[in-house]
């Protein structure tokens, strides 16, 4: 394999983004017909490689080979002709159109959108095995089909060399394998993929290869094989390992959030997305959610800040029954809320930092006075966040869309906790930041947690999870399915129970432990 | 500098290059664009223009402001051309049939006015938040439903009266008019002028001191993020509506009470969305508004001289299109630019451009 020329070469690519890690002397080369992996940490520059080899975007220094010839791409569309298919994250697709008109969707010249498009569809997927039916609507597949459609899509437009942008981010275990059998076969028939995730087992598992790539360079290839989890991921994220270990309990037993019986449908006769959660966070403790995106974390912890109602059941902080009130109440009653989404919810980009502290607090002291806002009391106390929460920035007057994604992390991170909160819901708190905010922000919530804060956490990163929680409750399909104990369970554990596959008790040892724990 | 550099420069490319527009335009249809220029600005000093020109200014900016509150938060109320004039006739009606003492009278029939402007948008606005009805193509409607609201009750059965040839509603007695400041020959400017400063001043304080103007800017930047941050959109929506319609309501007060004291079939049309033109030339900005009503005013009145030189005067039109066209284009174009030179400067002063 090694002796024929290579399906794509990258070499010295550099792409400067103002303010950002960017990528900068990068060197990629991928065989014909190998799986070859692309992992590094959130942040690390992967999608910005990906969208110079997709030609979404274009390299300040560098080049690109294809099959040897060295191309030049300024659109999709040329790489598209190179043979180079991406299948993004997020599915690009049309709800309300067939599986057969999102294939042929601006491909139309090439085998028409008949019969003629539907036989090359139905042969791509026999010779693949990514079978879907092309008649049916997009909206009532599953996320493991609509996966099966993007791939399909690429196909259609004939590439072969493609590029899957964690594919398995939104997949269970079992779908996950599936996927591989797929990528498997299809590597059998010459198919090349480039394979980006952070994810160090799946990439062992499936890698033919491996390139590391940290803080916007590549730091080396390795052969997944030959190398422990551990050695990836320490090349991941340089020779330390930042270790979100909590230390002592500060578990007490007063009672700060209570979720009861909580129950939210999204839609009339349809299954609910929450389903009878009981849920109990006390002073001073960090309770997780585990649970495989897509499962309702992000609607429960919306229908505890307000901004879906619930169905039925209550939410309670202290002794205050929250329930009928709005998300702004629910705020300035003594939650804090870290947001999934930074640039959706989190903040106001175009706005200054000192505008972006007012959101959420614009009741309270000491940045608004009653209806009126307190600019200067705004902007002292963003100086103050800056400070203490180490927010690299020439200002507070520049917008916030100029800061690093690490930085404004720490900016949204330092607003929720200002103003004395009660409780903290902190929505995947680290997700695309770099390792020293990411630090920052664990030892932030952890001298929070000392200080008596009860904190609900939601992440995707089970280390994180693990590491900082008291207490774990498993998520699987709209409701609290096993608890697990952070001191005894195993990521591989709580994977499992994450998917239903096992249940945690069973998987862990651990007796339900929101009720033990904190006495 | 660089915010004087953001805000100022992109209007200033856009009426050099709609004037070049123009020019060009001109030569086209055989005039001299220098001479036509010329005219414009000598119009200024000729009769009443310059004093018409701030009476249009004053009534232009209150239409403007109007729009502004609704796209402060992407509320697109394309209905202030609606709203004013339903507020004119009730307003009207209401001044002609009551008698109450100097001054009070006034105040009556301009918070009647407003009343009534907020009202009409409060339609939409409701409907909006109950059933989700897109406000653009609801207030459009309206325009409609108020044209002949407005026919009807000035209908000589219902409240009007006929005068000559003219329909309108029955005058507004002494008491309840507004002096202006006489300048001779040169005509009277509107003392109502003075409430579309007032106006201004209010919306700068709203927007930028105050809670609700806060929460309005979140909105509008992302209603996710001010979701999130615990602003009620619904609440925002009906809010930002009804004092968009109670201030285009007071849109027609300084010449009802300046100068006409009836409405009647002479009522001006179209100010709604010339103030749709100017909030966009204006960017939202109060201190922007009113260089675009000025400049809207200075158009539409000194236009008149193009006439007498044998130019179509319907080349302001094309201006002003031509202005809303490139400011946009040239305030994108500029925010682009300053958001990159704001990154880079982060970048820069944070040394991970070249470190990366």
């Amino acid at each position: 394999m090694s002796t024929t020329t290579p399906a794509v070469v990258l070499s010295g690519i550099t792409k400067r983004f103002p303010g950002v890690v960017a990528n900068s002397d990068v060197h990629l080369s991928v065989q014909v017909g190998e799986v070859h992996a692309l992992c590094g940490e959130n942040g690390a520059g992967k999608s910005t490689l990906m969208k110079i080899l997709y030609g979404m975007q274009q390299p300040d220094e560098g080049t690109i080979e294809v099959a040897g010839e060295q191309v030049r791409f300024r659109t999709p569309a040329d790489a598209i002709k190179a043979g180079i298919g991406m299948v993004h994250q997020h599915f690009m697709l049309a709800d309300n159109l067939t599986v057969q008109e999102n294939v042929v969707l601006g491909a139309e010249s090439l085998h028409g959108i008949g019969g003629k498009a539907r036989k090359r569809i139905l042969e791509l997927a026999d010779a693949t095995g990514l079978t879907v039916d092309p008649g049916v609507l997009v909206e009532r597949l599953g996320v493991a089909d609509r996966q099966r459609v993007e791939i399909l899509k690429v196909l259609y437009r004939g590439a072969k060399v493609i590029i899957l942008d964690e594919p398995t981010a939104v997949l269970v275990p079992q779908e996950v394998d599936e996927l591989f059998a797929t990528l498997r076969g299809m590597q059998q028939q010459g198919f090349t993929f480039l394979f980006i995730s952070h994810k160090l087992d799946e990439v062992r598992s499936i890698a033919d290869s491996v390139t590391i790539i940290r803080r916007g360079t590549t730091v080396g290839t390795a052969d997944p094989k030959a190398v422990s989890s551990r050695q990836l991921a320490e090349m991941m994220v340089g020779s330390e390992l930042p270790s979100p270990e909590t230390r002592e309990s500060t578990v007490t037993d007063r009672v700060v959030l209570q979720v009861e019986n909580l129950g939210l449908v999204a839609a009339e006769g349809t299954r609910p997305v929450l389903d009878d959660i009981d849920l109990v966070v006390r002073a001073g403790e960090i309770v997780g959610i585990a649970g495989v995106e897509g499962n309702g974390q992000t609607e429960l912890v919306e229908t505890i800040m307000g901004m879906r109602k619930a169905h039925h059941g209550r939410v309670l902080l202290g002794d205050r029954d929250l329930t009928r009130l709005g998300t702004l109440s629910r705020r300035e009653a003594g939650i804090g809320y870290i947001p999934e989404d930074r640039h959706r919810q989190g903040l106001l980009l175009t706005q200054p930092l000192w505008a972006n502290r007012i959101l959420g607090h614009q009741t309270r002291r000491p940045v608004s006075k009653g209806q009126w806002l307190d600019l200067a009391g705004a902007k002292k106390d963003t100086e103050r966040i800056v400070e203490d929460f180490d927010v690299r920035t020439p200002g507070i007057d520049v917008a916030a869309v100029a800061l690093s994604g690490g930085n404004q992390q720490k900016l949204v991170v330092g607003r929720e906790l200002s103003g004395d909160p009660v409780l903290l819901i902190a929505s995947h708190p680290t997700r695309g930041v770099d390792v020293g905010a990411q630090a920052l922000i664990w030892d932030e919530i952890r001298n929070a947690r000392a200080r008596g804060l009860a904190v609900l956490l939601i992440s995707a990163d089970l280390d994180e999870l693990i590491g900082l929680s008291d207490t774990i409750r498993v998520m699987l399909r709209g409701r609290l399915v096993a608890d697990a104990d952070p001191a005894t369970v195993t990521p591989e554990d709580l994977g499992s129970a994450m998917t239903g596959a096992t249940s945690a008790e069973h998987a862990t040892g651990a007796s339900p432990a929101s009720e033990s724990e904190g006495e | 500098m660089g915010i004087l550099r953001g805000k100022l420069l992109p209007p200033v490319l856009a009426i050099l290059f709609s004037a070049l527009l123009c020019g060009i335009a001109l030569v086209v249809s055989g005039a001299n664009p220098l001479r036509a220029f010329g005219v414009m600005f000598a119009q200024v000093g000729e009769g009443t223009t310059a004093v018409d020109i701030i009476n249009s200014t004053g009534t232009y900016y209150i239409a403007a402001l109007a729009v502004a509150i609704g796209f402060q938060m992407n509320l697109f109320n394309i209905g202030v051309e609606g709203q004013y004039r339903v507020a004119a006739v009730v307003a009207a009606v209401v001044g002609g049939s009551i008698a109450l003492p100097p001054g009070l009278h006034a105040l009556v029939i301009i918070l009647t006015a407003a009343v009534a402007g907020a009202l009409w948008a409060a339609i939409p606005a409701i409907l909006k938040v109950t059933r989700g009805v897109n406000e653009v193509i609801s207030t459009i409607m309206m325009n409609g439903l108020a044209l002949g609201l407005a026919a009807y009750l000035i209908g000589a059965d219902v409240f009007g009266e006929l005068r000559g040839n003219n329909i309108r509603t029955p005058e507004i007695p002494e008491t309840g008019w507004v002096p202006g400041i006489p300048f001779g020959s040169s005509g009277t400017v509107f003392g109502l002028v003075f409430l579309a400063a007032l106006l201004g001043i209010g919306y700068w304080v709203m927007m930028n001191r105050t809670r609700f103007g806060f929460e309005l800017r979140a909105s509008g930047e992302s209603s996710t993020a001010a979701a999130a941050g615990g602003v009620n959109a619904k609440k925002m929506v009906l809010i930002a509506m009804l004092l968009s319609g109670g201030i285009a309501g007071l849109v027609s007060m300084p010449e009802i009470l300046g100068r006409d004291h009836t409405y009647n079939l002479n009522f001006p049309a179209g100010i709604g969305f010339s103030g749709i033109a100017i909030a966009l030339l204006g960017r939202n900005h109060p201190g922007g508004i009113a260089f675009g009503a000025l400049l809207w005013a200075f158009l539409d009145k000194s236009g008149l001289a193009l006439d007498n030189v044998g130019v179509p005067r319907e080349i302001v039109t094309i201006m002003q299109g031509a202005i809303v066209l490139s400011v946009v284009v040239a305030y994108e174009v500029v925010r682009r630019f300053e958001l990159a030179a704001q990154q880079r400067q982060v970048g820069r002063q944070l040394g991970t451009v070249d470190a990366a």
